[in-house]
């Protein structure tokens, strides 16, 4: 990053204010009170997160827990595991009461053991108070029952990368804004040998992505507000044959793509338009060889659909406390100073744009505007939908989510396997094993 | 045993009696068992027939969990993968597998050479060469599409791992590629207590190559033979290294076999009963495939080519 602290911290006075105030003890007057926590005698802290996306993400974090083992003597040990093993990793422990004291977990985790995870709604209301209010959509995975059973810490924002000069080649002045035009501009791009691709496979991120932005867009949902599967809807039946009319445009062997697939593609050149994390053009960046790439690069979130607002699942954390740790203050404490304005603004902007702020304050962070590549990722954490939308979060979304019931409905329709119709058929089946326990 | 004369010491009686020491040394090794097979193999059987999350005790619930798979497509859809996958690639790693062990039997040159280097492929870490296979398979990197390419035979790249039957043989070459040295190694090592003497009568009395082969090399062979399969084919039934670094179980499921179902669904997906379940039905299989070896291909009459 370009940008330092320093000047981050001169952008906004405010918050320079607010923050230098915190870190003296005092509460500032436009702020409910803060609560104080004060770590148990001889507290140690572990923490359970993914492996940094981005290392200047790690190091800020790192920094930032520093900062709070110098200020309160608590020493903190941060363990790493790959994003996908986070989740039966934190269940586990959650199970048999020991491992980390606080999980950086993904999705609906905190809802699969909530009664394992400590209340944290006093430092959850505060903080919305006093930092613009959490995000609607990621506060969804943090609450249950109208209380904070954990902390939502960012979105992984997923936002459409498109090679400039090849939309202009197709005929296209400006990145369409809803899903017809969107259609359109694929077409064209693949008559011009440019095409665009998303991931039909089992990509565990981008597929979840794209699969539930044609569902969500189309006003398709999986289950209703109590649950109810709803999947087999009119709006679902548009969003499958929107797809399959996509699929056409797209290179060949989609259906096998994993999570990098899009990416090496996108940088091969071989495809001109796919949807991802900032990274794909961070990784262009780093490359001599693709400094062409990088700088024909634009992004832009994906397109709007009939429902006519900007939906999308992106992938969402959080940060909980488990009920067996023996320092369950030291473990607030410990949010409450990473949370603080001066800490997670360097989180934020160490992050890079992989991770969008959970706090509405937050959005002003310089990053946002320091490269015009980021700009779609500052939407992440407004557009977010929890997964399982409009129901209960809990085991049965994660389980539909985790058996890829969405993404394979799809997969079966673009491929020809399947009609649409006996396509969500099918889904509507199996989302009913899990939502029907 | 004959009684002591000293009763005094009823260790000493103990330490004299066969039974009491034979049960003394196995032990330990029934204590290993018992932690770490029975037990686990226990209580996943029993997870099956509950309802546990991962996080959340499970109640007894039955047969539901195999209720439900009896009338899920895609757990069928993984029955049949798993049974098409095994048998193709049992049979080719066999046929390929005692081919090359032949081979390696006769006089080459640099024998030890090249006895080595065909372990390779079965020392490399699994994830190491599916990854390998991955590049290998890529949808639009392939080298083999590559190839094919610049050699002006195909215009667009194969679709390796999208199509459910590319996609199918796919994944069974690339096992079996990795099989093969443990097969021809073990039938290597059995190749070579045959007798030279027995081909060298059967020379004299004018026995053509394949006669040999067909009465002396593959009868004294079929013993190993039914160990090595039996081996090579629980190993391929449960395989799920390769198939999770390949596909995932894609397209749309044409390559989820049991082991990998029963784990998306068990770990990532929460529903440990249901995954215990799934795990649980590949014991009919695996039972099955045990059994035909030991009390099938071990029969003396079936090795000396004859029929029941």
């Amino acid at each position: 990053m370009t940008i330092n602290r320093r000047h981050l911290l001169g952008a906004s006075a405010g918050l320079v204010a607010a923050a230098g105030l915190n870190r003296l003890g005092l509460t500032p007057a436009f702020a409910q009170a803060a609560p104080a926590y004060k770590p148990e005698a001889g507290a140690k802290l572990r923490l359970l997160r993914w492996v940094p996306f981005v290392p200047a993400e790690e190091a800020a974090w790192l920094a930032n827990t520093k900062k709070f083992s110098d200020a309160t003597g608590v020493e903190v040990r941060i363990d790493k595991e790959s994003w996908e093993d986070v989740r039966p990793k934190a269940a586990v422990a959650a199970n048999v009461g020991s491992g980390p004291d606080m999980v950086m977990s993904w999705f609906d985790d905190p809802h699969q053991y909530p009664d394992k995870l400590v209340d944290v709604t006093e430092l959850g209301t505060y903080l919305g108070g006093a930092h613009g209010g959490w995000y609607p959509g990621l506060e969804g995975y943090a609450k249950r029952d109208g209380k904070f059973i954990a902390l939502p810490l960012c979105a992984i924002g997923n936002a459409i990368v498109y090679r400039d000069s090849h939309m202009k080649a197709a005929g296209f002045s400006e990145f369409p804004k809803d899903t017809a035009g969107f259609l359109e501009l694929c077409k064209a791009m693949h008559a011009k040998g440019t095409p665009a691709g998303f991931p039909h496979g089992k990509a565990v991120g981008d597929g979840n992505n794209y699969a539930h932005w044609l569902l969500w867009s189309h006003g398709g949902k999986m289950v209703d507000e109590i649950g109810k599967v709803v999947i087999n809807s009119p709006e679902t039946l548009a969003s499958v044959k929107y797809a399959q009319e996509l699929y056409k445009t797209f290179i060949p062997g989609t259906e096998s793509w994993q999570d990098v697939n899009n990416n090496r593609a996108f940088l091969a050149g071989q495809i001109s338009l796919t949807a991802n994390g900032v990274s794909v053009y961070y990784a262009a960046k780093k490359d001599p060889a693709m400094a062409a790439i990088a700088e024909d690069m634009r992004s832009v979130n994906l397109p709007i659909g009939p429902v006519g607002q900007s939906v999308e699942l992106h992938q969402a954390s959080t940060v909980s406390i488990f009920k067996h740790t023996k320092y369950p203050e030291a473990a607030k404490a410990y949010l409450q100073f990473m949370y603080q304005a001066d800490n997670m603004n360097a989180w934020i902007e160490g992050a890079s744009a992989y991770c969008c702020q959970p706090l509405k304050e937050y959005a002003a962070n310089p990053v946002w505007t320091s490269n015009p590549i980021h700009e779609a990722y500052a939407k992440a954490s407004g557009s977010l939908r929890p997964n399982g939308y409009a129901g209960p979060l809990g085991t049965a979304s994660a389980g539909v989510m985790a058996d890829y019931v969405l993404v394979d409905m799809y997969a079966t329709a673009v491929t020809g396997q399947m009609t649409p119709e006996d396509a969500i058929a099918q889904a509507e089946k199996r989302a009913n094993r899990y939502y029907n326990v | 045993m004959t009684a002591t004369t000293k009763p005094s010491s009823a260790l000493g009686a103990l330490t004299r009696n066969n039974t009491f020491l034979g049960f003394l040394f196995l032990l330990p090794a029934a204590v290993f068992l018992l932690c770490f097979l029975t037990y686990p193999l226990g209580l996943g059987v029993w997870l099956g027939f509950t309802d546990a999350k991962i996080g959340r005790d499970g109640i007894f619930i039955g047969l539901e969990n195999y209720q439900a798979l009896a009338s899920d497509s895609v757990f069928w859809m993984a029955v049949y993968n798993t049974v098409l996958y095994t048998f193709i690639a049992s049979v080719l790693k066999f046929a390929l597998g005692l081919w090359l062990a032949l081979i390696l039997n006769e006089n080459l040159p640099f024998k030890s050479f090249f006895r080595a280097i065909i372990l390779l492929p079965w020392v490399v870490p699994t994830v190491l060469s599916a990854l390998a296979f991955w590049w290998i398979y890529d949808a639009q990197f392939s080298i083999i599409s590559w190839s094919l390419i610049k050699l002006g035979l195909i215009d667009t790249p194969i679709n390796f791992l999208g199509d459910p039957n590319n996609a199918r043989a796919s994944v069974i070459a690339a096992n079996v590629w990795r099989g093969i040295p443990f097969v021809a190694i073990s039938l290597l090592a059995g190749l070579q207590t045959i007798p030279q003497s027995l081909h060298e009568a059967a020379s004299l009395d004018g026995a053509t190559g394949w006669q040999r082969f067909r009465f002396i090399t593959l009868p004294m062979l079929t013993p190993i033979i039914a160990v090595v399969m039996t081996f090579s084919v629980l190993f391929t039934f449960t395989d799920f290294q390769l198939i999770y670094v390949l596909t995932k179980g894609g397209p749309v499921n044409a390559t989820h076999l049991m082991a990998t179902l029963s784990f998306q669904r068990g770990i990532p997906g929460g529903q440990l009963g249901e995954g215990a379940a799934i795990a649980v039905a590949m014991i009919p299989f695996l039972l099955a495939s045990i059994l035909f070896s030991f009390f099938g291909l071990q029969r003396r009459k079936w090795q000396q080519g004859g029929q029941d």
